[in-house]
């Protein structure tokens, strides 16, 4: 039978092997190696400062949060999990991980938004973004990370960009849906009555958005946890390392402790945020009463009273 | 009285090549021909038209005629193809940007269909939202919205959400945020069409209380004939873009310009277009004191009259029926008294502005009703079988009509009987 291959072959890896290591690296070497620099600063503090807080008082934060977004019941998950972490001896571990989760998740809303916002306003940009988009998400993580390596490194900076790549796309998709989807009337009226694009931005379509950009987060925070263990593979530390030391000497206690401490911190994360979600279409009013009473000196108003307008 | 709005020669082609198409626009093709030709669509074609201070221009159209696409241009929303318009001089077709946005907050302001309330921010917030685009501190434009939501009598939900309102309630937001800047113009499209009959009522009657002291400039979009005469000082109707007949609701009803305007006014209740003034003829009358009761009674028989007004000087004393003179005459003999004894004092007198269907019951007495002024002067009579006429929209000529009443073409009710939505 007659083949394509027979008549031609395309030496497809090596054009790529070409691209990269002959062109790519040599010449935008520092430049990658610069742009590492704002990821370290920001994930070096966090870590040290998450490090720094007793464990006993970020429990307490985390469990009041989540009593105030997700519920009593999430709550007493985040104090019992967090509990368990602590006494597995995995604290530490947890706490980088953590670190590491804001930061991407910090990079891809600064990175994200903008760009989301770009989307909306230009259907051009976003016949562009969309496919790019579509490719972060599908292509293998494994393939990118070796470009990266060569470009940044191994270390916790090049295992956070590969988790920004990995997770960014969902934050971009929802910006862009979130804004399109204000009502056109809104904006009609917005603009009818002379408003600036800016202030249409921060007056109306990022506040009616805003629900559809919580989800958008949500999303990217659990794309970022899921890359938790890939990016250990690059040198990225936390729980992903233990569960990649468990993974090579087959020592299944040590790879399961890893697992559900990295299960345990998704779970809390995921119905904080989810909650914030939920509720923020609602919350621009309400934190604008619970601020005003406050400073009427009448105490901030109840949790259950403002979430259980309609 | 100045002219706030004019426009000339207003064109809107949505598509990709407006040229190509305005130019076969102009050698005369249909708005079908020039779809298929140019896959540009018409939606506003040679609209020229103006709109004085303090009036109320309606624009009456069935859905794509056009009409939203018009009143979205008079404040740059849809950028025209080509033609002018001036407001206040200034020429909005040409404006951009930052001056464009100026107008919006300073001059035009507009109210929409389906209210198009910042669900997220407070009534008092959603009134002050032009305010705010133009800088105005906190303080100052909560003072403000408060004092428009007061006209509108919506104070007391300032701090309320609009979802937690009704429609009505809603599109009152709505009219309270386009005066709260204060604009010398305001563009309602179809303001009140998302409202139940009976609210839409309501507003309506609201806004022509509300517009006795205002005095804006409105330009008011519909699709309700009814609506259109009601509020209408000027009325455009619009077919396919164009405007078929521009001119009072009078105008309107009784010289339809064409099959497609007698199409809409045939079935529109005329008792609240025509008023006592379209109907009353010159009066035909006899003084109390000077003329005898056989000169009145020559002149009832003269005229073909049943009745006629008496009048003592100017003022009118009252109304003496022809039946009741004659009886007079050969009772008493000729005489003086004749005339004072047949009197009926107890006579209906209604001014100019009245419209007809508050003048069924009247009517139904027999007598003569009197057009009369503020100082009961008799400006004119309104024959009791003119009223009826004028509802059944007969085409019988009136005795000694007056000059300005309007002339009904014939056949309408007949020719006619389809109602809009059969002719759509």
């Amino acid at each position: 039978m007659i083949s394509p291959a027979d008549i031609a072959s395309i030496p497809f890896d090596d054009w790529i092997n070409a691209f990269v290591r002959g062109w790519l690296v040599p010449n935008f070497r520092p430049f990658f190696r610069a742009a590492q620099v704002p990821v370290t600063l920001v994930l070096n503090n966090l870590n040290a400062f998450l490090l720094f807080v007793p464990m006993i008082i970020t429990t307490a934060v985390f469990a009041l949060a989540a009593w105030r977004w997700a519920g009593r019941g999430i709550a007493i998950f985040t104090l019992i999990g967090f509990a368990f972490i602590d006494m597995i001896g995995l604290w530490p571990e947890t706490m980088t991980t953590l670190a590491m989760i804001l930061t991407s998740v910090l990079f891809c809303a600064v990175i994200g938004l903008p760009l989301g916002i770009l989307a909306a306003r230009s259907d051009m940009f976003w016949r562009i973004t969309r496919p790019v988009l579509d490719i972060m998400q599908t292509i293998p993580s494994f393939v990118y990370l070796v470009p990266i390596v060569m470009l940044f490194g191994v270390g916790m900076a090049p295992g956070i960009i590969a988790t920004i790549i990995f997770a960014i796309p969902p934050m971009v998709r929802l910006t862009n849906l979130g804004i399109r989807n204000v009502r056109g009337d809104l904006t009609e009226a917005a603009r009818a009555f002379g408003s600036t694009e800016w202030q249409m931005l921060w007056d109306l379509q990022i506040p009616l958005a805003l629900r559809t950009i919580m989800a958008g987060l949500n999303q990217t925070l659990m794309l970022a946890l899921s890359m938790v263990v890939i990016a250990a593979l690059i040198g990225a530390g936390g729980l992903g390392l233990i569960v990649n030391t468990g993974l090579g000497r087959l020592d299944v206690g040590g790879a399961t402790a890893g697992g559900v401490g990295i299960v345990i911190l998704a779970i809390v994360l995921d119905r904080i945020t989810q909650g914030l979600g939920e509720g923020s279409t609602v919350r621009t009013v309400s934190l604008r009463q619970v601020l005003t009473r406050t400073l009427r000196g009448k105490g901030a108003a109840p949790v259950a009273e403002t979430s259980a307008k309609p | 009285m100045t002219t706030k709005i004019s426009v000339t020669g207003l064109y809107k082609i949505f598509g990709d090549r407006p040229d190509a198409a305005l130019d076969l626009l102009n050698r005369g093709e249909a708005k079908e021909a020039i779809l298929e030709a140019t896959g540009a669509t018409v939606a506003v074609q040679d609209a020229s038209f103006d709109v004085e201070e303090g009036e109320i221009f309606v624009v009456m159209g069935l859905s794509g005629s056009g009409k939203s696409t018009l009143v979205r241009l008079l404040n740059g929303l849809i950028p025209p193809t080509s033609g002018n318009i001036l407001i206040e001089g200034q020429d909005v077709a040409q404006a951009k940007g930052e001056v464009l946005r100026e107008i919006r907050r300073n001059t035009i302001t507009m109210v929409f269909q389906h209210f198009a309330l910042f669900p997220h921010w407070s009534v008092a917030d959603n009134v002050a939202y032009g305010l705010k685009v133009k800088g105005m501190p906190v303080a100052d434009r909560r003072e403000r919205a408060m004092a428009v939501l007061d006209q509108v009598g919506l104070a007391p939900w300032a701090d309320s959400l609009p979802g937690d309102l009704s429609g009505g309630m809603q599109q009152r937001v709505g009219l309270a945020r386009g005066l709260a800047s204060d604009p010398q113009v305001l563009l309602m499209d179809e303001p009140f069409g998302a409202l139940d009959p009976l609210i839409r009522r309501e507003m309506q009657d609201e806004l022509i209380e509300l517009q006795k002291t205002l005095k804006k400039t409105i330009v008011f979009i519909t699709h309700d004939l009814n609506e259109a005469l009601l509020l209408g000082d000027k009325i455009a109707i619009m077919k396919d873009g164009r405007f078929v007949q521009v001119g009072t609701a009078q105008d309107i009803v009784s010289n339809p310009a064409d099959d497609y305007v007698q199409a809409f006014v045939a079935d529109i209740d005329r008792g609240r277009v025509f008023t006592a003034r379209d109907v009353s003829t010159d009066p035909v009358t006899a003084q109390l004191h000077t003329d005898s009761a056989e000169v009145a009674l020559h002149r009832m028989e003269t005229a073909q009259l049943d009745a006629l007004y008496v009048l003592d000087g100017d003022t009118v004393s009252g109304v003496v029926t022809h039946r009741d003179v004659s009886a007079a005459l050969r009772r008493d003999g000729p005489g003086d008294t004749a005339l004072e004894a047949s009197l009926i004092t107890d006579f209906t007198a209604v001014d100019q502005g009245t419209y007809l269907h508050e003048l069924y019951g009247p009517a139904g007495n027999g007598l003569p009703i009197a057009v009369t002024d503020a100082g009961n002067r008799l400006l004119g009579v309104v024959e009791t079988q003119d009223v009826l006429a004028q509802l059944n929209s007969d085409t019988a000529e009136k005795p000694g009509a007056d000059a300005s009443a309007p002339a009904v073409p014939p056949g309408i009710p007949e020719s006619q009987s389809q109602t809009p939505e059969a002719a759509r």
